[in-house]
């Protein structure tokens, strides 16, 4: 039993005679998160009930989703193909698609639903495989191996088994693509492998698998007005602040026709969209709970300051010498 | 799954060169403790081939049931049937706790598990305690539940984490974060031999090149530690944690921060993502202390930290603290242990 991308995708396009003739192009999803930079945080961004307030703090592209993004245009340039890329959050994370226009993906997919709240990471990937399975056709699923937000690295494995793929976890890079074939080189640990995994299959990226592509001026140009119809709702708001919601509603589908026009409306999927069951999504369809959120209190009964000077540090190496914590 | 209040603790016991891996052991210790406050048994599940010794290991190490699973096809790992073996595992005999060690293997694995059993999973604990919790909307308590704790959100905040309406309640957890207990080779224990269909599709990889790194930077098992961080300033900073390290014969250690600078490589890293340690003596050099560095290091009997930041959270766990800068302060320390000679 096997998935063959040649018999199962492309059933009926007859690429499986000209497979040995021309270069067979892969299509490819990539998952890219909008997370909070973790490097800043305080507690003041925790909500009383444990989750995050994410509008609170500097929100970037998730870094080894880059990678994960550059391994998928990797492979759109070496073999051809397409790449759409999807993305789970608030209205806000377009901003992560549109720097994935800016870096030149085939289309942009923000999933975005307030019923898809407080996810965890079964939540999370059920959606996403829901989301996944609408687009359709697919070859390779990239994810960043984790996020930074919760560093659990569960989210591409669960997707995968949502999908009934294979995962291929820790990329370090695509040694090559044969038909229906990946052969891919994965960090283990102690060491690497190469292993072969028939397609479609879900793999996740290590940052040291390559060093993503900057945005490309020329693509800036063009999509930075680029937008979901959910951020034009927003933005209507704040310019017709005394207008009647019809009125709004009619400002925002007005905007977005002119956005459509020229290419410029990123598509906006809700959990309907995908056919999700909601008591999968959000809370509901979340098994963890976060029962407490602490701060800690650092204590320290028996601390002694010793000061900088080469007395202090002698009489320190002293007492560690006669309690025998040095031999 | 409905929940088995009777049902064991579990550890999955990733196999090493054909042994259990340290972490499966410490687990094992931690199983027993947390079983025996429930009042129930331990289990370890082992698949693999060739198994016997790695059983009689686990038992020793606090397992009651060791349920082995012995198919030349599990010899070496690979995702798809090993989930398959454990979720039917658990399918069938409901243990109402199941452990994995967070590493590669482990982070690859429990996660597609979770996903089939449709059960919670919290990555990389850095405590486990059994504990009643009550539904804030419902107020329903929930006794003796599973209370899985780790630094959350970059490690700027610790996370109590429960499940309650999905079974069984998993967690991973980091190599050395649990200690290891004395084995007791007089234990007893039952090795049950269970079979588990496995489909050739889910045997979907195969490996065709493998290469070991032999492990060149032992932190475990160091009884001296010296780190640096992000304050150390660059790779030549590095020289001067080594200095000291070679003075005391200890180790390189080093935060994150560190390593993601790129000062020094991955191997040394300690804290929650990288190695967590126990030494006799761990000196913190030009390290702030994030908490998910304090996760990895904070058992250390002896701590010593050297900051230019006297507000720097490290000085709050060290034993010793010198304010003060590291090319005037490594100097002396250097000087001063070789003085003792």
């Amino acid at each position: 039993m096997t998935h063959s991308r040649l018999t199962d995708n492309f059933q009926g396009f007859g690429h499986k005679r000209f497979a040995e003739l021309v270069a067979v192009p892969y299509d490819s999803i990539v998952c890219g998160k909008q997370v909070p930079d973790t490097a800043n945080v305080t507690v003041d961004a925790m909500k009383d009930d444990g989750t995050v307030n994410r509008a609170a703090l500097p929100a970037i592209f998730n870094p080894e989703d880059l990678h994960a993004l550059e391994t998928a245009m990797e492979v759109r340039d070496e073999y051809g193909g397409t790449v759409t890329v999807l993305s789970m959050g608030p209205p806000k994370a377009a901003d992560v698609l549109r720097e994935c226009l800016y870096r030149g993906v085939n289309r942009a997919i923000l999933l975005t639903d307030r019923r898809a709240a407080a996810s965890d990471t079964l939540a999370t990937s059920y959606i996403l495989s829901q989301a996944i399975r609408t687009i359709g056709r697919y070859d390779i699923v990239f994810c960043g191996r984790q996020a930074i937000d919760g560093d659990t690295a569960q989210v591409g494995p669960q997707c995968a088994e949502k999908l009934g793929i294979p995962q291929v976890t820790y990329l370090e890079r695509v040694v090559g693509l044969t038909d229906d074939v990946a052969r891919i080189r994965r960090n283990v640990g102690n060491g690497w492998e190469v292993v072969e995994v028939e397609l479609p299959v879900l793999v996740t990226v290590l940052e040291t698998a390559n060093r993503p592509r900057p945005p490309a001026a020329k693509l800036v140009m063009r999509y930075k007005r680029a937008a979901v119809t959910a951020e034009l709702a927003g933005r209507v708001k704040a310019d017709m602040p005394d207008a009647s919601d019809e009125d709004c509603r009619a400002e925002v589908d007005r905007r977005a026709e002119v956005l459509a026009d020229s290419d410029l409306l990123v598509e906006q999927w809700d959990l309907e969209r995908i056919g999700a069951d909601l008591s999968r999504c959000g809370m509901a369809g979340s098994p963890t709970k976060v029962f407490r959120v602490q701060s800690i209190v650092l204590t320290k009964d028996d601390y002694t300051e010793v000061p900088p000077t080469e007395e202090g540090i002698r009489q320190m190496v002293h007492e560690l010498i006669t309690d025998r914590t040095l031999g | 799954m409905e929940p088995n209040r009777s049902g064991e603790v579990w550890v999955f016991a990733e196999q090493e060169d054909g042994m259990p891996h340290d972490v499966a052991l410490e687990l094992c210790g931690k199983a027993r403790e947390l079983a025996d406050q429930l009042g129930v048994g331990v289990g370890a599940v082992l698949p693999g081939a060739n198994l016997r010794e790695s059983a009689k290991r686990l038992i020793a190490q606090g397992a009651d049931n060791v349920y082995l699973v012995d198919d030349s096809r599990l010899e070496h790992y690979q995702t798809g049937p090993y989930a398959r073996v454990l979720s039917t595992l658990i399918e069938k005999h409901r243990p109402q706790i199941v452990m994995y060690g967070a590493t590669p293997l482990g982070r690859d694995l429990a996660p597609r598990v979770a996903s089939q059993m449709r059960a919670g999973m919290t990555a990389d604990c850095t405590r486990l305690d059994i504990g009643d919790v009550t539904d804030p909307k419902t107020k329903t308590e929930h006794k003796n539940l599973l209370l899985q704790i780790r630094p959350a959100f970059g490690g700027n905040i610790i996370a109590t984490i429960v499940n309650y309406d999905r079974w069984p309640q998993m967690a991973t957890v980091r190599e050395g974060v649990m200690p290891l207990r004395e084995p007791d080779d007089s234990r007893q224990g039952q090795v049950i031999e269970e079979t588990v269909e496995i489909d050739e599709a889910e045997l979907a990889l195969r490996v065709i090149e493998q290469h070991r790194e032999p492990r060149t930077v032992n932190l475990k098992s160091a009884r001296l530690i010296v780190a640096g961080g992000a304050g150390v300033g660059g790779k030549e900073g590095f020289d001067l944690i080594r200095e000291l390290a070679g003075a005391l014969g200890g180790a390189v250690g080093a935060s994150r921060a560190a390593v993601d600078s790129g000062f020094i490589g991955k191997e040394h890293q300690v804290g929650q993502t990288g190695t967590t340690v126990r030494p006799a003596l761990y000196i913190a050099c030009g390290i702030s202390g994030a908490v998910q560095h304090r996760a990895g290091m904070e058992e250390a009997a002896k701590i010593i930290a050297i900051n230019s930041d006297p507000d720097a959270p490290i000085l709050s766990i060290a034993h010793y603290g010198i304010v003060g800068a590291l090319n005037t302060v490594i100097p002396m320390m250097v000087q001063a242990i070789k003085e003792r000679e």
